[in-house]
């Protein structure tokens, strides 16, 4: 901090407002993509997995590797390969969503009771109607839980992109906050992650709950 | 393969071995200052979670502030502790000190929410049974709820070490050395070789800590109580739930 300067300077967040707002930009389409392309590929492998079983062990243990690698080094890692890049940036965070998507499209689709599946049987839907009519619906509280840790998680993680030239948040956390010693851009910058990770989680909450009526309905 | 050679080539290179940029100092700082983020953290937060997972008293607020803490990304720790090291200690600014105090504020929130959730599940049948054999309260606390609720305080622990441990790469950020220094010399310097070298290392460190965590939580728990539960990353049929994913 420069000496004799207040530890938030409101005036500069005013006079900055654009430049958060390109921040925040930033900021969401890094998450957006790694979510998307996440579930994606989470969705691919869980209906794989659904009709091999036996090779949900070995995909869950490489997605849990994955998983514990450090975000800092996991964002570093494929540097030699795809370069200073969104691409390296994505790999990273889309690998830290399969653990968590995979686990949940995989729990919520077994969640589903055995005699809901016997009657859609009886009722003569073919196995791709009963996954998109009966199984699904069903499972989709517990996938939309998952997205929104995904979501939230990735959210955390993308201010580390900034450290291999990406920007978003973590640029007015890192490169204005602590490189020019000036704490009131890595208050700014902390704050609306925290805000972002909050309104978006709500967000996907109100979706789950229009999408399952059903659910609350229960619940209550 | 080429490349692989190079990265062969740093580590076995005998200037980094030596002076005060080497691999043993570099891990010596990150070891150290993972170890004394973690045990202040536990020293903090034990006590809390222990407090308000046995009386319930605070814990809405506290398990709401954990909460918000845990949405605070790695990164904004250690940018907030800067200019607070720097404002408390006139010449704490730069070095272990910022992120020291980062990373405890990383470390506190996951031990609190699970010290007390594992308290919050202790059957009341059993909470009745000991005061009933007489047991006051902090024997109550020490024989029964502690014990029982033990691998779910365990596993908290070990989310804030290896939390800590993946985090501690970023205090390079505020000159507090580790692994970290070699990323971000290796960035600025578009030194492909030691970022890699060093992102390796720190991954391995990472995933050693998880599976020593793993390990303790399994040897320290009686097998009468051991729930496979609590194992995250190994069990299938857990959902994921929100407490388990530190972002690191």
């Amino acid at each position: 901090m420069i000496e004799g300067q207040p530890f938030f300077r409101f005036d500069w967040l005013v006079d900055n407002l654009d430049q958060l707002a390109r921040r925040l930009g930033e900021h969401l389409l890094v998450t957006f993509i790694a979510v998307t392309v996440g579930f994606l590929i989470s969705f691919a492998l869980a209906l794989l997995i659904r009709r091999y079983p036996p090779i949900y062990g070995p995909i869950l243990a490489v997605s849990g590797i994955l998983y514990a690698i450090p975000s800092i080094a996991l964002f570093v890692l494929f540097i030699p390969i795809t370069g200073l890049s969104l691409l390296t940036a994505e790999i990273a965070l889309v690998s830290y969503t399969l653990v968590i998507l995979v686990r949940n499209i995989v729990t919520g689709l077994r969640a589903v009771p055995s005699d809901v599946i016997e009657a859609a049987r009886g009722m003569g839907y073919t196995d791709t109607q009963r996954l998109w009519r009966v199984e699904l619906p069903i499972a989709l509280p517990i996938i939309v839980a998952g997205v929104r840790i995904a979501t939230v998680t990735t959210i955390g993680l993308v201010t580390i992109a900034t450290l291999i030239g990406m920007g978003g948040l973590g640029y007015l956390i890192v490169n204005i906050g602590v490189t020019r010693r000036f704490p009131t851009a890595t208050i700014t910058g902390v704050v609306v992650v925290v805000l972002l990770s909050t309104i978006v989680d709500l967000l996907l909450l109100a979706v789950q709950r229009r999408l399952t009526p059903w659910a609350k309905a229960r619940e209550a | 393969m080429e490349f692989f050679g190079e990265v062969w080539a740093w580590y076995t290179d005998p200037a980094n071995w030596t002076g005060n940029n080497s691999i043993p100092l570099r891990l010596w700082e990150h070891v150290s200052l993972s170890v004394a983020s973690l045990l202040a953290g536990l020293a903090i937060a034990l006590p809390v979670g222990l407090y308000i997972g046995h009386t319930g008293r605070g814990a809405r607020m506290v398990v709401a502030v954990s909460n918000i803490g845990r949405a605070v990304p790695s990164l904004g720790w250690l940018g907030i502790a800067y200019p607070i090291s720097t404002g408390l200690f006139q010449r704490g600014g730069i070095g272990f000190l910022p992120a020291f105090i980062g990373l405890i504020a990383l470390a506190i929130p996951p031990v609190v929410t699970n010290t007390y959730s594992g308290l919050q599940e202790v059957d009341a049948d059993l909470r009745e049974a000991g005061r009933g054999m007489g047991m006051r309260e902090m024997e109550l606390l020490a024989r029964v709820e502690v014990p029982v609720a033990l691998p779910v305080i365990l596993a908290g622990i070990r989310v804030s070490a290896v939390a800590v441990v993946a985090t501690a790469p970023l205090a390079a950020l505020v000159g507090g050395g580790t692994l970290g220094s070699y990323i971000l010399q290796g960035l600025a310097l578009s030194d492909e070789v030691r970022v890699f070298a060093a992102a390796v290392l720190v991954a391995l460190l990472a995933i050693f800590t998880e599976l020593a965590f793993a390990w303790l939580q399994r040897r320290a728990v009686s097998p009468g109580l051991s729930r496979p539960d609590d194992e995250p990353l190994a069990d299938p049929s857990q959902v994921a739930r929100p407490g388990e994913f530190a972002s690191s």
